[in-house]
């Protein structure tokens, strides 16, 4: 625990719910600044519906979500959810805040994503260098007379030193998708670190990986988290990965949190053994 | 009053019959490909130009049912050539397709006919003039609704008690699941273009009876009104497409005649040119349904997963 | 590497000059009773759909933005063009039964005070009042349509055009649009000469292509900006982009009121060469015309959509004509080669590209790459 730090990210009472189905139900979490956090549960958990109400993609139905020290998420049930609301604390928020995802990836949170989501008639160089136009000042007009050129010569050098320091150089001008799998994996994470965030979010980063990548991938992780000093949330279905970087671990089960703690408590905890039926490596 | 308005109703609920007819066909394919079959107005109006030139050279007898036998198969053959090679590719891909094909069909009856009006020629019976309600109309006007729904009724009984039927159902809900289950895609999909294409063979005869004649032309703007309709009354949704055409045939009909209802009224004392509006209405309130309820009256919602 | 870069664009540049060298010596001594002159109609006429081309690939191609509403805003370039270079002495005649309300003609105005400088800054003016118009529609069009996906948008923006057509024909609006009526007697092609102390010069063609030769540039330049490369990333994939924080709604707004713009600006180009303007001719059939320009050349390629606007107007108003008149390639054959055989033959050709050459001529690919991949080759081979 680095409770000594400050709360980077805080989540409270999300529940989320499709018609009537309760995907999430009043799941809260927190994470300090320099954490790596995961979520794990079994399919259907609603671990990735959390990350995407986190992320912004989906409005909670209830619940808010703070981020950095600000109130970025908040809603409570409205319209045909006032009445057909199954979750708790119904009556604890009163704001909507509805941001979409690219105001808060502004605010410094980037995400990968589960089925790896690159630009695919794109190189691995523009890849990263897209995800640097967030951070331009310059407007349209500037940008397209070639008014803004210092910027674009500063942007393409910190894409360049990030594909470095994650060690894509040799594939820089590649097209993106033609990399096999894990580098696929890293270049997703290379382009959300171009837009400098605080907290990064890994959707399942090491799906489809066989052990000698997973293995590569954790250390990986673990270098991202000092190099950049960012907070890492993830959501992960392999426990060895988990087990092995993660400062401290929510299992959800149904869509509510079953346990909280650190891997050894996790790893003793029964409820969290019961969810998984004994299979702690479902890989 | 009602005497001004009585005729623009009549009138419109007959042309929104024709357009229910050929939005059926939009309805159906959206329903399955999601696909904007921007040629179907074309076919409907090839159907028109073949009965002209066929009525021509053959007793009606037979040049109707040959009419709607060559309609259906050109329906078909558009999608062996232009559509299923075309099943994998990138959605954009197949409407440029079918736009293609909306542009090949009309440069082709333009070659044709020379660019010249042909004359309709006028079956009998249905053209033949009646009085109803105190106004003299052509039969076809009356008939029309009714044939309308009559074919619709049958329609929805094949759709719901078949066995085709039930796989289009299957399909137009998950068409790779239907896939897996052994359902044969290209049979479904041909059937909905035949159905689709027997329909608005049928509307076209019903609509051209009505109009001075037939012009390459002919076809885009009752296609786009019926396409309008059938997004109105949610795509997919056979009833919705028909109710829809209704509404924008009585609507478009009520528009044209509305500089002379005002005048009757005394509202307005000189012509406004609403007129002009009658194509464009259309438009505005399909996107007056986008913009507010995309998936039309009974359309089905759908999310994007992430 | 960069110094490749700086060569190609070096290379593009004078190529550039070169070319608009040449339409202006071809200005100077094909005079409209050559037999020649039909390459400087296709001249024109193929920089009009050029620009348009281009413009509309701006969205479809590199924004992923399937719009359809092209004729729409052409027209309301065309007709800006059109009413405000209309010269006092003819606007009696065009307006024949309305009484005009916008009595300013640009081109009028300015020569008064500064002779055909005057004229040539008044023309150039109000190419761009066109181009601001049409983009101030495409502004307030995109805000409800631009939220809708893929065939919801393009026939939204057929829907938007079909509306705009009807409100120009509008009898009421008559005394701006001249109601069903065409505008005509303004400033055209036809027009375009300058008196240079003894000497004739004759810019009838070389207008059209210099206007859309620095439209397109300023278009190639916005594509391979951070704002063209984030236009790509929506294309690609629209989440990833969100997710990025790529402001989905502000840059499909920025990629939709520009090729707006550009098509207003085509449109006027259009009036200009055709010396008419008739909202009638503006149907969603243009649009469909110049989609297929685009897919032809490649969807996604700048010069793609180029190379495909000239050879479709090259095609259809020149090589193909024997098709129409009697006589192609040598053969006699008026029974089948009367009018309209050309646009037949053109569209099973456009047919065949669409269903076995989907990526086009240049597929995404830019004449530049093509200097760029034999330098790769050599280099590879040593």
């Amino acid at each position: 625990m680095r409770k000594d730090k400050p709360c980077i990210l805080r989540v409270e009472d999300v529940t989320m719910q499709f018609g009537g189905v309760v995907a999430v139900n009043n799941f809260s979490m927190e994470e300090y600044e320099g954490e790596i956090v995961a979520i794990i549960g079994p399919n259907g958990a609603g671990k990735t519906t959390a990350f995407n109400v986190i992320t912004g993609v989906y409005a909670p139905t209830n619940g808010r979500v703070t981020f950095d020290g600000r109130k970025v998420i908040e809603n409570f049930p409205r319209g045909k959810m006032k009445k057909g609301y199954l979750g708790e604390n119904a009556g604890k928020y009163t704001d909507h805040l509805e941001p979409t995802p690219d105001k808060l990836t502004a605010l410094g949170m980037a995400r990968t994503f589960q089925n790896i989501r690159l630009w695919k008639s794109m190189t691995v160089f523009e890849n990263v260098l897209i995800a640097k136009h967030m951070k331009r000042t310059s407007n349209l007009f500037s940008a397209t007379f070639g008014g803004n050129r210092a910027e674009e010569k500063r942007q393409r050098d910190e894409a360049d030193a990030l594909i470095e320091t994650v060690g894509l150089s040799d594939v820089r001008d590649e097209p993106a998708t033609s990399l096999p799998y894990g580098k696929q994996r890293r270049l997703e994470i290379a382009r959300a670190l171009a837009t400098d965030p605080k907290l990064l979010l890994l959707d399942e980063p090491a799906a489809g990986m066989n052990p000698q990548e997973t293995v590569e991938l954790t250390r990986f992780i673990g270098e991202i988290r000092d190099q950049f000093h960012v907070s890492i949330l993830l959501i992960e279905h392999h426990m060895d990965l988990v087990m092995d970087i993660s400062d401290r671990i929510y299992v959800l089960d149904f869509g509510s949190m079953i346990a909280h703690g650190t891997p050894v408590e996790i790893q003793a905890n029964e409820k969290v053994i019961d969810a998984y039926l004994g299979v702690t490596d479902d890989a | 009053m009602g005497k001004t308005i009585l005729p623009y109703i009549i009138s419109g609920i007959s042309v929104g019959g024709q357009y229910a007819l050929i939005a059926i066909g939009y309805t159906m394919v959206y329903g399955i490909l999601r696909l904007i079959n921007f040629a179907h107005g074309d076919v409907f109006m090839v159907a028109g130009l073949m009965m002209v030139y066929m009525a021509a050279a053959m007793p009606l007898y037979i040049a109707i049912p040959l009419m709607i036998v060559l309609t259906v198969l050109l329906g078909f053959l558009i999608e062996r050539v232009a559509y299923r090679p075309l099943r994998t590719a990138p959605r954009m891909s197949v409407m440029i397709s079918a736009i293609g094909v909306s542009y090949l069909i009309q440069n082709l009856a333009l070659y044709i006919t020379g660019g010249l009006n042909k004359n309709y020629p006028s079956i009998p019976w249905i053209s033949d003039r009646v009085h109803v309600l105190g106004l003299e109309t052509s039969r076809v006007t009356i008939i029309t609704p009714f044939l309308t729904l009559l074919l619709v009724v049958l329609l929805v009984l094949l759709i719901n008690h078949t066995k085709i039927g039930m796989a289009m159902r299957a399909v137009s809900l998950n068409f790779e699941t239907s896939q897996l289950m052994g359902i044969r895609i290209n049979n479904v999909i041909s059937a909905t273009f035949i159905i689709g294409t027997f329909l608005a063979a049928v509307g076209s005869m019903l609509f051209f009876t009505n109009y001075p004649g037939v012009v390459p032309t002919s076809g885009a703007m009752p296609g786009l009104k019926a396409f309008v309709a059938a997004v109105f009354g949610g795509i997919g949704s056979i009833p919705g497409a028909v109710i829809g055409a209704f509404i924008i045939g009585v609507a478009e009909s009520l528009i044209k005649g509305l500089d002379t209802i005002l005048i009757v009224n005394g509202t307005i004392t000189e012509q406004i040119g609403f007129a002009t509006f009658s194509d464009a209405f259309t438009f505005v309130l399909l996107i007056i349904v986008l913009v507010f309820k995309p998936t039309g009256l009974f359309g089905e919602k759908t999310t994007d997963k992430v | 590497m960069k110094q490749n870069e700086k060569k190609v664009s070096w290379i593009s540049f004078l190529l550039v000059l070169a070319f608009l060298g040449l339409v202006f010596w071809l200005d100077q001594i094909i005079k409209p009773t050559n037999k020649m002159y039909m390459l400087m109609t296709v001249l024109q006429k193929g920089s009009v759909y050029a620009l348009a081309a281009v413009s509309m690939n701006l969205l479809n191609g590199y924004t992923g933005l399937f719009s359809l509403g092209h004729a729409g805003f052409m027209l309301i370039g065309a007709y800006t063009y059109a009413i405000f270079t209309i010269p006092s002495s003819a606007r009696d005649t065009v307006y024949q039964y309305f009484d005009a309300a916008i009595r300013i003609s640009f081109p009028e105005l300015l020569s008064n005070s500064m002779g055909s400088a005057g004229t040539v800054l008044g023309v150039a003016i109000a190419v761009i009042f066109a181009g601001l118009a049409a983009a101030f529609f495409g502004y307030l069009i995109g805000l409800p349509v631009l939220r809708l996906k893929s065939d919801y948008l393009a026939i939204a923006t057929l829907g938007f055009a079909e509306i705009i057509r009807a409100v120009f024909q509008w009898q009421k609006l008559g005394p701006i649009t001249n109601g069903s009526n065409l505008l005509k007697n303004f400033m055209r092609t036809s027009l375009f000469k300058l008196k240079v102390g003894d000497t004739k010069l004759v810019f009838s063609t070389f207008v059209p292509v210099l206007i859309a030769t620095l439209s397109i540039i300023v278009i190639v330049k916005l594509v391979n900006s951070t704002y063209g490369r984030a236009f790509k990333a929506i294309r690609d994939d629209e989440v990833a982009a969100e997710a990025m924080g790529i402001n989905l709604a502000k840059h499909k707004m920025i990629s939709f009121t520009v090729s707006s713009f550009f098509a207003g600006v085509s449109g006027a180009m259009m009036a200009m060469v055709l010396s008419i303007a008739q909202a009638s001719n503006f149907k969603a059939a243009m649009t469909y015309e110049i989609l297929l320009m685009v897919v032809l050349g490649g969807i996604g390629s700048t010069s793609g959509s180029v190379i495909g606007s000239f050879l479709f107007v090259a095609a259809s108003e020149w090589w193909l004509r024997g098709l129409d008149s009697g006589k192609f390639l040598g053969i006699e054959a008026p029974g089948i080669f009367r009018n309209g055989f050309r646009l037949v033959v053109f569209s099973v050709i456009i047919m065949i590209v669409v269903l076995f050459f989907r990526k086009g001529i240049m597929g995404e690919r830019e004449i530049s790459d093509l200097f760029r991949e034999k330098k790769k080759a050599k280099g590879a081979a040593r």
